[in-house]
């Protein structure tokens, strides 16, 4: 990859998923916090993938937090990186053929 | 914001599916026009970024956090078609590999991150643009401002989806009120990491990014 730009938004993407989301905030977000003052939070259904192996950013399986919260961060990072690179890479290709 | 199911009913969440269906369509032919060899990159790692850092609640007031939304960071890096699916990307990963947000609610999040927060969000930054000076931190300044709009804006589509079809019974004022004020921190937060993100890339490679590259071409149209 030519551009250095992208290789450092890369590793910072995994540094920030893997290592630095062991300490964000834990609390509800405001949506969730708001569902609930209003009073609404209660009709929310868990996902049918509530049980699956990354369900809520951890990894089933692995105890340590840390190591399952980042663990989790990294194989949500190389997902996104693979497949969004893949659609816009694709797409970029119909851009070629046209002009 | 991600909508979990069973808060809207399944006939809306159905039809807000088909109208985010629609628009990422049609996006998917924006964007096809839009990228290149330089952008296809930085696009990439739009989505990524903007993954990892929705991972990174920050507290907001006590017991509440928030996290980016990333609707304008990624429009004004990548350009508003780009945008909502890299949006639309990062929303359904979310959904589908961690249970983020409910499955038969993902036209919802969809609807208002990938749809209403990008195009809201980049008609603002347009907006703002325009009454600023042509220069790059302008670019900056006007993404900021766009940003924290994007937020509420993405907030008023769920209002409207609460409206049309709630499994509860709460007034639309309550909810639009509770909603709205629950967000006005988490917008502050949106605008600070749009405009440190925005910063660093116009530091380093302004040619890339699609909300500067369209102040060029118009000054190059006056100049002629």
């Amino acid at each position: 990859m030519k551009n250095p730009l992208v290789v450092v938004g890369l590793v910072l993407s995994l540094v920030l998923a893997g290592g630095l989301s062991y300490y964000a905030s834990s609390e509800p977000d405001g949506f969730e916090k708001s569902a609930g003052e209003i009073g609404f939070l209660d009709t929310a259904e868990d996902s049918p993938l509530a049980d699956s192996p990354l369900a809520e950013y951890g990894v089933a399986g692995v105890e340590n937090e840390r190591l399952s919260g980042g663990l989790a961060g990294v194989i949500g990072v190389a997902s996104t990186a693979a497949i969004s690179f893949g659609i816009f890479y694709t797409l970029r290709r119909f851009n070629k053929s046209r002009s | 914001m991600h909508i979990p199911d069973g808060f809207i009913d399944i006939p809306t969440s159905a039809a807000f599916a088909a109208v985010a269906a629609v628009g990422v369509a049609a996006s998917l032919k924006g964007a096809a026009k839009s990228l290149d060899e330089k952008t296809a990159p930085l696009a990439g790692l739009t989505a990524t970024f903007i993954f990892a850092v929705q991972m990174i609640n920050f507290p907001v007031a006590a017991g509440t956090s928030g996290h980016l939304f990333g609707s304008v960071l990624a429009a004004v890096l990548v350009g508003p078609y780009v945008a909502t699916l890299a949006l639309s990307v990062v929303l359904l990963l979310q959904a589908l590999l961690f249970a983020d947000g409910g499955l038969t609610a993902a036209g919802l999040n969809v609807f208002n991150l990938s749809l209403v927060g990008v195009w809201v969000g980049y008609g603002a930054f347009l907006l703002v643009k325009k009454i600023l000076p042509k220069n790059k931190p302008s670019i900056t300044t006007a993404a900021t401002i766009a940003g924290f709009i994007s937020v509420p804006a993405a907030v008023m589509g769920f209002v409207l989806q609460y409206a049309i079809g709630a499994n509860s019974t709460f007034s639309v004022t309550a909810v639009f009120a509770g909603m709205m004020s629950a967000h006005v921190l988490i917008g502050v937060g949106e605008a600070v990491i749009t405009a440190f993100s925005v910063t660093a890339v116009m530091a380093s490679r302004p040619d890339l990014v699609y909300g500067y590259r369209g102040t060029k071409a118009q000054l190059e149209i006056r100049k002629a």
